[in-house]
Formats: C-alpha cells, structure tokens, sequence
C-alpha cells in the first residue's frame, strides 16, 4: 500500500510524488531519455513538427470561433468575416495555411532524413509505420481542411478525390454518393468533413503522435553513422559526470536546447512567410466560390500531393488508380522491402546510395510535372518518371539483397 | 465452457459485440444521402427553341446535364466519326439531339464544348469526346453517361425512365 506522508505540504513535490510519481515520469520521460551526441540539426525536425502542429491547433481554434460549416455561407465566413471584420482573423487564416503547406514540407524531410540513414531498420520499424500512419493522417487531415472555405478548389478536388473511391470499371457509385452523402458534394458533404477536420482527425493525429513517441523511447534515436550504442552503459557515464567520453545526452535539457535553436531559425523562416509571403498557400482559384457547373481550367492539388497526383495521371482509369493506391502504401513497406542488415548512412550502401538520390530526385520531377498540364512532352515525361518510381520500389528488395560497404565499419 | 469466468466473458463479448454492430449500421446509416436529397430528382428541359450546335448546360440532381442539337454534320476536327450518325443521340421532333450529364467518365470534371471543332476537350486531364458524347482520347474509359430520361412532346425529363431510355438500355448504349 503505497504511503501517504500526512505532514507534506499539499502540491509540494513530496506531495506530487506520492500521487503521481512526477520524479519518475520526468525522470523517464525526458532527464533520463538519451540522445545520442552523433546527429545533426535534421534531428530536429521532429520537434519542429511537433510545434507546427501546435501552431495548427492553436490557428484553427480561433478561426474555429468564426467559420460556418454551410454552402451558403463558408466561403463568405472565410473570405469576409474572417478576413476583414475578425480582428486579426486574417493572421489565425495565414499561419494556419502557411503552417499546413510547410508542415509537409518538414514531413517529407523527416522522412528522407530517416530513409538516408536507415532509421527504420530492425527494431525501428514501428517507428517507421507510426510516422506512416501520421502521414496519411495529416493528407486525411489537409485534404478535409481544403474543403472548408468552399471554393472552386475546394468543390472540385473534392468531386476528383471521392469520385477515386468509385474503383474505375467497379463503377461503386452507391460508395462515392455515401461518402458525400449526395449526388455531388454538397451541404452534407461539407458537414461530414468539417466534423473530420475539426475533430476526428486531430484525435487521430493526437493519438498516434503520443504512439509515435512511443515507439521511440525503446530503440531510441539513430544517430548519423548507424553506429548500435549501448545506450545503458554510455549514460552511466554521463550520469557519473564523465560527459566528455558519454555518446550520449539527455533529452532534456541538452538535447531539447539545440532543438530550440533550429526551431528558433525555423520559426523566423516561418513567420517570414506567414507575414510577407503567404500567397504560395493561397490557391487564387480557391478565391472563387463554388460553382458545381464550372470545373477550373485546371484542377491540381496542393504541391505536396503532386507527386502520387502524377502517377495517377498518365495512366488509363483503372491502371492510374492501381499505381496510385500503390505509391499510396509502398512506403508503408519500407523496412520490409530492404532486405540489408546493415544500419548506415545511404551514401556508405551501395548501390542504395544512387536508389535513394534516384527516388528523391524523381519525386521532385514528379512534383513539378504534376503542376504542368498534361500535354505533349509533359504527359511523356510524366509517365517516364511514374514508371521509374514503380521500378524503383521493385527494384528495392534485389538492389539491398547484394549491398556492399563502403568505407565505415563492418 | 470450461467455468463460469469464460461464460461470463464471451457472455460480453457477444452483447458487447452486438452493441458495435449496431452502432455500426447507424453510423452508416448516418451517412446516408438524405430522403430529401434522394427524392429531389426531376428536371423538365424544354428544347423546342435550341440552336443548332449549341451546348445548353441544365442542372440536374446536383449535376450539369449538357443537350445539344446536334448539327448534320457533326465530324470531329482531327479525325472520329460524324456524330449525327451516331444512335446514342435522341430524336425529338426529326431533329437530333445529344443529352448526357456533363461530368468526364475519368474522374468527374466539367469538359468544355468547342463548337467548331464539334467536340469536348476536358482540362484536367486531357480527355476528348464527341458532340454524341464518345471518347476521342483517353483517359476517359467510357462514352459521357446518358442519365434517365423521357421524352415528353418537345420536352425531355431528366430523372424518369422513359420508352427511349429503356430501349437504348437495352441496346446498351447507356452507361
């Protein structure tokens, strides 16, 4: 039976402690989670991700306050209210949309980050799968949000995204009208993904945000030659003042210190682009209000869907959506589809080195023929580059099965 | 059943699990398309007074319905077939008329008539039809989707099976 101490002070740290063990969970939690010293500033991203999603939350509480979830009215809600009359409305409206473009931003390089060093290998792969998940979370999470202000945009690509659930020659419309919840997107549709963006989304990514913490804490960070720390016996030696020899350091406060710092430089860029440069997040398209009977000249999504947006394009209607549902979930296969052992930066694997710079540099072109219309040498390029990011993944297993190191150990 | 606990356990699990079901089904039911938006379904075009050659966009069940009398000759710029010879187009007083809703079989955008051309081109992705609707160029997988309809003397209701509708069914010349 545990022992309550009748003369502590009520909310004093003996009191906590006998309650809530506030030692122990700090102790767990952040004095004693180590950090290997062996990193760099991209190990940074994962906070920065952290306080970009605080910064969505806290915008889209106050804009929360003044948006109407109606066809008649969330466009002028938007673009009138909370523009012009709200006070500062306009800058909860930039920081939330600035802040959603950038957060793919900092996703994708997390997610490279972790594919260059190998950060999903065996024991990391939970890791791995969770930040998946969040990934798809945030696009469930951008994709309802787009919908909201109830603009051309927002009324087509969401005609185009659930018409994807029809499964082509399935021809499941019964699905699609259910998943609007009309014939077209309309008032009930509009109600469904305000609810999904505003609640059940973010409990969501709240959720597996605290799982993907989880599943750090027992594999622990990698650090930037793969190198396995024992990681018990380098913090006893930090622990026994001898900081100097220790691979390691605690989470808080010594790593969390230089994490503010890039975060303090990020937060400057970040600002810089909320006040002075916000218009790349603003779809002068999106500044139309709906109109079922006039699809833009152009429908694209936000740049960081472009990529799959692209692989579904060069294709026929059935084949488009078989790639697309792929490169949806073949990322989700990664710790899988690499059969070496070896944990080490991509530029020491061959030859995954020139897998990893092929992949990135061809979702980059992917990236931006997605942006182009689909004419001429566009559609050509775009279907080149759709089939070397298919072959790219099937490749995977065979290229890591006969790796080689270069320099490093082992 | 070896004992009492285990009975006790699957005696939950069971109504627990009937419970889930049935919340299940409301949830689905929830989102369901209304009765009303079911039931809103009709719209009467009336053609007598249409220009030859020239798209007419009416707004049926939420969706554009394009009609156009289709003019005698109706070939394509680059290639394809007279449209007006076309059976999926409607006889309406002896003149030919071309009804079908408006969205691109690809994935639902709104393709743009050009007149002098005498076909569709649809900006998202590139897709072409004919002034009857067929497809010119991919990606569209199938002709523009001719909806239920009836002809009523110089009029056409949207939404009702009607003699024409059943018979070019039957044909399989609807999607």
């Amino acid at each position: 039976m545990a022992h309550f101490d009748p003369n502590a002070r009520p909310f004093s740290n003996k009191w906590l402690n006998e309650r809530l063990a506030v030692d122990t969970l700090k102790r767990v939690l952040s004095t004693e989670y180590w950090i290997p010293k062996n990193i760099n500033f991209l190990w940074a991203m994962g906070m920065v991700l952290a306080v970009t999603f605080g910064l969505l939350l806290v915008s889209g509480i106050f804009l929360l306050m003044y948006y109407l979830p109606d066809t008649k009215q969330a466009f002028d809600s938007v673009n009138y209210t909370i523009m012009q009359e709200v006070g500062f409305g306009w800058l909860w409206r930039h920081i939330h949309g600035v802040a959603a473009s950038v957060v793919f931003l900092i996703i994708y390089i997390h997610m490279f980050t972790g594919i260059y060093y190998g950060s999903y290998k065996r024991g990391r792969e939970l890791i791995w799968i969770s930040g998946m998940l969040l990934f798809v979370s945030f696009s469930a999470e951008a994709f309802s949000g787009y919908m909201l202000p109830w603009g051309q945009m927002s009324y087509w690509a969401g005609m185009v995204i659930t018409n994807l659930f029809s499964l082509g020659s399935l021809e499941l419309n019964g699905l699609v009208e259910w998943i609007r919840g009309d014939y077209v997107p309309g008032q009930a549709f509009l109600g469904r993904f305000f609810m999904l963006h505003v609640l059940l989304m973010p409990l969501i990514i709240i959720a597996l945000i605290v799982f993907h913490f989880g599943t750090l804490r027992l594999p622990h960070v990698n650090n930037q030659d793969g190198e396995e720390i024992d990681f018990e016996a380098e913090a006893e030696k930090w622990k026994a003042g001898n900081r100097k020899e220790a691979k390691v350091i605690p989470f808080n406060p010594v790593f969390l210190s230089k994490d503010v710092f890039v975060m303090g430089v990020y937060f400057i860029i970040f600002f810089y682009l909320v006040f002075y440069n916000f218009e790349f997040a603003m779809d002068p398209v999106n500044f139309d209000p709906a109109d079922p009977l006039k699809t833009p000249p152009h429908i694209y999504p936000e740049w960081y869907f472009l990529w799959s947006y692209e692989i579904l394009r060069p294709f026929g209607k059935d084949a488009g959506l078989m790639w697309f549902g792929f490169a949806q979930v073949i990322f989700f296969l990664l710790p899988f589809l690499d059969r070496s052992p070896y944990v080490a930066p991509a530029n020491r694997r061959r030859p995954f080195r020139c897998w990893f710079w092929i992949l990135l540099v061809d979702m980059v072109a992917l990236t931006i023929l997605g942006k182009l219309p689909p004419e001429g040498i566009f559609t050509t390029l775009g279907t080149i580059f759709a089939y070397l990011f298919i072959a790219l993944w099937i490749a995977l297993p065979f290229i890591t099965k006969m790796e080689k190191l270069v320099g490093g150990k082992k | 059943m070896s004992n009492r606990r285990d009975f006790m356990g699957m005696a939950l699990g069971a109504f627990t699990g009937l419970g889930a079901l049935g919340a299940l089904y409301a949830a689905k039911r929830t989102w369901d398309p209304l009765p009303s938006v079911k039931s809103a379904g009709f719209t009467t075009v009336d053609v007598s007074s249409a220009e030859e050659n020239v798209l007419y966009t009416e707004m049926w069940r939420g969706k554009p319905v394009f009609v156009i009398k289709v003019a005698k000759n109706s070939k394509p710029e680059g290639g394809g077939k007279n449209a007006y010879e076309d059976k999926r187009l409607i006889t309406i007083g002896g003149d030919k008329f071309f009804v079908a809703i408006g969205l691109c079989t690809h994935l639902g955008c709104i393709p743009s008539y050009f007149p002098d051309q005498h076909k569709f081109i649809c900006a998202c992705h590139g897709g072409q039809f004919d002034a009857a609707g067929e497809v010119l160029k991919a990606p569209p997988p199938s002709p523009l989707v001719i909806p239920p309809f009836k002809v009523d003397g110089k009029k056409i209701v949207l939404g009702e099976a009607g003699p024409d509708y059943k018979k070019m069914k039957a044909a399989g010349l609807v999607a």
